[in-house]
């Protein structure tokens, strides 16, 4: 074999590669999968995904009318965080409730004044709980609206002014100075798309060769199972790189999300994430053989793992061990932490080696695997 | 009458062939029951936005009592977990960038003095936000407990305070709406899949011409289509519920009746997608691209991540003709809040139409592409 001129390898690669391209552009269902859905993909999650509570209704049942009661009530109007809005009675505040149409209800009780006058008021506040996350959130800024309430009347001497001096929490968010879910959502989501491009359109397209038998045609011609794989491997791995253009294109330009890393390291650790995709794509199909089991073990394996268990949407912090373990295994984890960190945060080098070791010991394990099944099924 | 019970016994007959081809492989068999259940597992524990681990470090430049009793209420809530103790402003940023420490709490040098003259005192809170709503959560919790400090400094409760009462989730868990949510979402998705692939796979395989050449009308062929996925998709959404109901332990106050009409009517419109997809698709790969194109939007603009009163106006409008978002929301209500079925008509009327309006579809795609 060795004997052979390497040029047969690049002339036959070529031509293989050639091939290859022009069967993946020949089918529009493959380009809408490699290139609007990405686009789709980033329009939603720029624009349509949101976990940030802002100006949540809530409804106000006043049963004492005292001046001081509606001052309360004028208290909670926090614009931008909570919108209150005064209802006749508990029942109809209950109805919004179960309509869903408020996410909270503030029940002002008969005897707030009086309790007031002697020092200790409730009031009672009603959560749907139907959303947990957001119902915490809401709990927070009522507790945070009657903080500053009670704050503003000690200033305005209408209480004693408290001898203690108080604890004042002064907040710093770094890496996000606009404390919003788009900046992490968005550079989360080149994550996502490269997975998509890499391992579930690999691995379909993939099954579908060795489901049809076209594989096998491909194996008795002179090509190696090197440079078919190769072949396979580099068009998709463009497609992947358009995508992760089309992500940093619209985290720049359209969603302003900052860049503080390196743009070559990003770009670099994109690529080694996007072998390992190839290479789970290419295993998947070849030992599943099978277009509908190939797409659902892709699914399965790595594009659900990816949005739900690699700190993307979920922190992992809050999980059991055993879920963070498998968190810890994927690929997909060690991806998204290094962008997030590379985007929000700046080079961290220590947190660049590790993860980039990872990825490049995941990407060579994966491809060599793929080698190994695909000359397996030739003997 | 004759004709009638002639047309259900070919139905049956048709159901009978359809299931064998999905469940006659067995790893078919296997990809159809282990995923459902391994996902509901795995994503039950970790699909939470509840805080249950924050590690954070200190840099104490008072070292007085006062700074020692707030970290001591800190410690005492069993959610933050101290991880470093600081000992220069420096440090800050190393424990942050590599995200050992969530936040970073420093007071200053004066901070102890401060407080026993009678002035304020600031506490820096420094926030790693990377992930914002982590740390907006994070910062919530430390405002609360810092408050309840400030009142203890008072010598007295707040003047006002807050009783809180939660309904349908009495500890604001985030698992109790994920799970009710899975149990449609984790089923849809297969349902289409597997529905898309139908036709497609016949088509492929050159076998549907030979069902064509069968005496059964395009809409019994359709019907035969139709029914299977729909029982799969059924079968799906009980694996999950099971999941839910006997491993988390989620009560469920509704009925499994009114939970299983609205499945239903759901499961059916998935499947007028599904087999309007099939018909447009050439073969099995076009037909998985197209479905998972679809689902992606589906997925995300359902109020299963994000709430759906979160988007703008325009994606809110798109989501008129998700079917999924009615389900998560009827599966919570039912679920969660023991709604009945009258009460769902918001939910079970814009499915019912999709139904309605994508099996004709299907129907007609098929017959369009066959004449």
């Amino acid at each position: 074999m060795s004997a052979r001129p390497s040029g047969g390898f690049w002339r036959r690669l070529v031509s293989l590669t050639r091939k290859e391209v022009r069967q993946l552009l020949r089918d529009r269902a493959n380009l809408m999968m490699g290139i609007a859905l990405p686009i789709v993909l980033i329009l939603i999650f720029g624009y349509g995904l949101s976990l940030d509570v802002k100006n949540a209704p809530v409804a106000v049942v006043l049963d004492d009318a005292s001046p001081v009661a509606r001052d309360v009530v004028a208290g909670l109007s926090t614009p931008g965080y909570l919108a209150p809005r005064v209802v006749g009675s508990a029942h109809e505040a209950y109805a919004l409730m179960r309509a869903r149409d408020v996410d909270a209800a503030v029940l002002v009780p008969a005897d707030f004044s009086r309790r007031l006058a002697a020092g200790e008021a409730q009031v009672q506040v009603l959560l749907q709980g139907a959303d947990a996350s957001r119902a915490t959130m809401i709990r927070g800024y009522v507790a945070g609206a009657l903080a500053s309430w009670s704050q503003k009347r000690a200033d305005r001497g209408e209480a004693a002014r408290p001898a203690a001096g108080q604890v004042q929490v002064v907040d710093r968010m770094w890496f996000n100075a606009a404390n919003t879910s788009t900046w992490y959502l968005v550079p989360g989501l080149i994550v996502l798309i490269m997975t998509l491009v890499g391992a579930f359109l690999t691995a379909l397209v993939m099954a579908r060769e060795w489901e049809r038998g076209t594989l096998e045609s491909l194996f008795v011609t002179p090509v190696r199972p090197v440079e078919v794989l190769l072949a396979k491997i580099i068009p998709y791995f463009c497609v992947g790189l358009i995508g992760l253009a089309l992500c940093l294109a619209a985290a720049a330009f359209l969603f302003q999300v900052p860049m503080y890393g390196s743009l070559l390291v990003l770009l670099f650790s994109a690529m080694l994430y996007l072998l390992v995709a190839l290479g789970i794509g290419l295993v998947i199909s070849s030992v599943t053989r099978n277009q509908f089991l190939a797409s659902q073990v892709a699914l399965i394996a790595s594009f659900l793992p990816a949005l739900m268990l690699s700190g993307f949407m979920f922190d992992l912090r809050n999980v059991p061990t055993a879920i963070r373990v498998i968190g810890q295994i994927l690929p997909a984890t060690y991806f998204m932490e290094l962008i997030k960190s590379l985007f929000l945060a700046g080079n961290n080098w220590p947190l660049i080696a590790r993860n980039c070791a990872v990825l490049a010991a995941y990407a060579i394990v994966l491809l060599g695997v793929a080698r190994f099944v695909t000359r397996k099924r030739l003997d | 009458m004759d004709a009638f019970i002639d047309f259900w016994r070919r139905l049956a007959q048709l159901c009978r062939k359809e299931l064998l081809a999905i469940l006659k492989d067995p790893a078919n068999r296997a990809i159809l029951v282990v995923p459902a259940l391994l996902q509901s597992l795995v994503f039950g524990y970790a699909a939470t936005y509840n805080l249950t681990n924050v590690p954070y470090a200190v840099l104490d430049q008072s070292q007085g009592a006062a700074s020692a009793r707030l970290l001591a209420r800190l410690d005492g809530t069993g959610v933050f977990h101290r991880v470093a103790t600081l000992a220069a402003p420096r440090d800050i940023a190393r424990v942050v960038d590599a995200g050992e420490a969530l936040l970073v709490l420093q007071f200053g040098p004066d901070f102890d003095a401060r407080l026993a003259q009678g002035q304020d005192a600031p506490l820096q809170v420094i926030l790693d936000g990377r992930n914002s709503n982590t740390a907006g959560q994070a910062s919530a919790h430390v405002a609360e407990i810092v408050a309840a400090y400030n009142a203890e400094l008072r010598g007295g409760g707040m003047p006002v305070t807050a009783v809180p009462r939660v309904w349908y989730n009495p500890n604001l868990e985030t698992r109790w709406n994920i799970m009710p949510a899975l149990i449609a979402a984790l089923s849809m998705m297969q349902t289409l899949m597997l529905t898309a692939l139908s036709v497609a796979r016949e088509r492929e395989q050159g076998t549907f011409d030979q069902l064509l050449a069968t005496p059964y009308t395009p809409m019994e062929i359709m019907l035969g289509k139709a029914v299977p996925p729909v029982l799969i998709g059924l079968v799906q959404s009980s694996i999950i519920l099971g999941v839910t109901l006997f491993w988390f332990r989620i009560p469920m106050a509704g009925s499994l009746a009114t939970l299983y009409a609205g499945l239903a009517i759901f499961t059916v419109a998935c499947v007028g997608i599904g087999l309007s997809i099939s018909a447009i698709s050439v073969n099995m790969q076009q037909a998985m691209l197209y479905t998972f194109v679809l689902i992606m939007p589906l997925m995300l603009l359902s109020g299963l991540a994000t709430p759906v009163r979160n988007m703008p106006d325009a994606l809110q409008f798109a989501t008129l003709a998700n079917p999924l978002r009615f389900a998560i929301d009827l599966v919570q209500r039912v679920y969660l809040e023991g709604a009945g079925l009258l009460s769902l008509w918001r939910n079970l009327v814009p499915m019912f139409v999709l139904g309605a309006v994508t099996l004709p579809l299907a129907a007609w795609l098929f017959r369009h592409r066959l004449v």
